[in-house]
């Protein structure tokens, strides 16, 4: 009898542990409240470049830290990933270090979604050696040549003899697309050519993080984070946009006046205008308090 | 209890017959559930190879078999994308076969020592050991490759980057030793006792016996254990994703950088939207891989079927 008891108490709280998940899960699922009052709730997700990742994180942690019933997924897998999820319809934000692309307009046309573009900060894109590398200054043609293997000793652009090492991000990185666009295929410059691409001996990476690891462990490898990635373990070089032009070091002060070379909007995509609790969080965002974040990060803000 | 002693002798009766019918029943129910569950497998795994068909296939619509498979270029995301996976499937196979030579030698080796010389309380801490090399996380195994063995892979070997085919290989080598060290230490212990007897009888020495009676005789296991240990180290990803450097070329030889096909898949298909180009490029190699890590494993269980049969007479 007492057995038999035991059994149903326990197939009773089981059932009632079960329901209290759904109940929770559930919950959690829900769609974004629209911000009628003045208290914020709902949750949304934000994916995509492993460049604004870290200034997201930071956004979301100081909103949610005001809205406490507000909650922020944010994950950084890279930017194509981001901008894919969008079109799927599996994210709310999609962030991005690189402007769609027509073709990814047109499938997300074909799926019924309207990416919105918001700028929400701006990035210097450093290119760094190792700190005993003695070449400290490079023109966006010699980094072309570099990323498409047509130099491959440091001794050709005035280094130690040994050959480079070049590391890249993989396919899913924004950066990699921007840097690819207006590096190595030199956007905008005289000797702009649509048709080179990587050079078949660059290394492709996961992640900014292990670029950065490689090149500060390996004294022949060049690499190219974003700006707030950069830290005393590797060497930003300065750039040249031409071999005329006055060589640059990546910095909050020249990416804001125009004269570093490579510098790129940081972007969040929504489908539609964002309204409710997205369109609160991306005003945050833009906000004079949301940008004094983004020097704290070590990128570059709005104005 | 004595107050009904009178119609309990019927009641058990009809008590026994119900529980009998009821015991039919419920062994019927479980009997077709096992099947149910048997069966589930075997759908599980055709409808894995009906998705990996249907998402892979139409890309040949796109790019000829014949580019895809033998062209060296793989840009997935200029305009327009080229596909071409012969730098891929010659890393899998420069990762997989200096994993192999590595393991191999050392698997055996450490089977044979378990089963033919290690007293029974060495080999019975050393085993479960061993085993326990299988439940280290790919990713941990990515971070110590990462971390320790791929500086000193570029220091030894004079390399440019340490991040290389040789780095991933070693540290495959260290996933798919507990497999072979296992079932080929099974396979060393099923040969007979007689087997052993009879050469010690003839004045064979340990090791005359070890490499001319009991290995021979448990080949065909340790084949089997081989092929597990290629299987493992094909499918790998993680490890591979972090520590084979990932470039484009067709390696020549395994101490450059490179990027097996699982690592593709996983770098790739997170930006690729479904039912894009990329995206089915991407499953035509899930499909070829799964044709290779099915074939390796069929063989393996092909022979060791053989194995059992030999000495079961």
């Amino acid at each position: 009898m007492k057995f038999r008891l035991n059994k149903r108490f326990i197939t009773i709280s089981a059932a009632i542990l079960l329901a209290l998940t759904l109940a929770i899960t559930g919950c959690a699922r829900s769609a974004p409240a629209p911000a009628t009052g003045t208290e914020l709730s709902g949750s949304f997700k934000v994916i995509g470049s492993n460049t604004v990742t870290p200034l997201t994180t930071i956004w979301a942690e100081e909103f949610m830290k005001m809205n406490p019933k507000a909650n922020i997924a944010v994950s950084g897998p890279g930017s194509g990933v981001g901008i894919a999820n969008l079109i799927d319809g599996t994210t709310d934000i999609a962030q991005a270090s690189r402007k769609m692309k027509s073709r990814e307009y047109d499938q997300a046309k074909e799926k019924g979604v309207n990416p919105y573009e918001i700028q929400v900060a701006t990035d210097a894109l450093s290119v760094v050696v190792h700190p005993s590398n003695p070449v400290s200054e490079l023109t966006i043609a010699q980094l072309s040549a570099i990323f498409t293997n047509e130099i491959t000793s440091w001794k050709e652009i005035g280094g130690n003899d040994a050959p480079i090492v070049a590391i890249s991000r993989d396919t899913n990185s924004g950066t990699h697309v921007f840097f690819k666009e207006h590096v190595v295929q030199m956007q905008g410059l005289d000797t702009e050519n649509k048709a080179l691409e990587y050079g078949q001996d660059v290394l492709f990476l996961p992640s900014t993080e292990g670029g950065i690891t490689e090149v500060a462990n390996n004294p022949n490898a060049i690499f190219y984070p974003g700006l707030g990635y950069v830290d005393e373990r590797v060497k930003p070089l300065a750039i040249k946009r031409t071999a005329d032009d006055p060589a640059v070091l990546p910095s909050v002060e020249t990416a804001l006046d125009g004269t570093y070379p490579i510098s790129r909007p940081l972007l969040y995509y929504t489908n539609g205008e964002p309204a409710g609790l997205i369109k609160a969080f991306v005003d945050y965002c833009r906000s004079s308090e949301g940008q004094a974040k983004v020097i704290e990060v070590g990128y570059v803000p709005l104005q | 209890m004595l107050q009904r002693g009178a119609s309990s002798a019927t009641a058990d009766a009809g008590l026994a017959l119900s529980l009998r019918r009821r015991w039919r029943f419920g062994e019927k129910t479980i009997e077709s559930f096992i099947l149910l569950n048997g069966l589930l497998a075997i759908i599980v795994l055709l409808g894995v190879l009906f998705l990996l068909m249907r998402e892979g296939l139409p890309v040949f619509t796109y790019t000829s078999p014949l580019k895809f498979f033998f062209g060296t270029k793989w840009y997935p995301v200029s305009e327009p994308p080229t596909f071409g996976m012969l730098s891929f499937f010659v890393a899998t196979l420069w990762v997989t076969l200096v994993a192999t030579a590595i393991a191999v030698p050392i698997g055996v080796g450490c089977a044979a020592y378990l089963a033919e010389v290690a007293p029974a309380s060495v080999r019975e801490t050393v085993k479960p050991i061993v085993e326990l090399l299988a439940g280290i996380p790919s990713v941990v195994m990515g971070l110590i490759g990462l971390m320790l063995l791929s500086p000193l892979v570029q220091s030894t070997f004079n390399l440019n980057t340490g991040l290389s085919g040789l780095t991933a290989a070693i540290m495959l080598s260290m996933m798919s030793l507990p497999i072979i060290v296992s079932v080929s230490e099974d396979a060393l212990r099923a040969v007979p006792k007689e087997f052993r007897e009879a050469s010690y009888a003839l004045g064979a020495t340990r090791w005359e016996t070890i490499r001319h009676v009991c290995i021979p005789g448990a080949l065909s296991g340790i084949a089997a254990a081989v092929m597990l240990g290629v299987g493992r180290a094909i499918g790998e990803t993680m490890t591979v994703l972090m520590v084979a450097g990932g470039a484009l070329a067709v390696p020549y030889s395994p101490t450059e950088p490179m990027m097996p096909m699982t690592a593709a898949i996983a770098s790739g298909i997170g930006n690729a939207v479904r039912g894009g180009l990329q995206y089915q490029a991407l499953f035509a190699i899930g499909l070829i891989l799964f044709l290779m890590t099915l074939s390796v494993n069929l063989i393996a269980d092909r022979v060791l079927e053989r194995q059992k049969r030999k000495f079961t007479r």
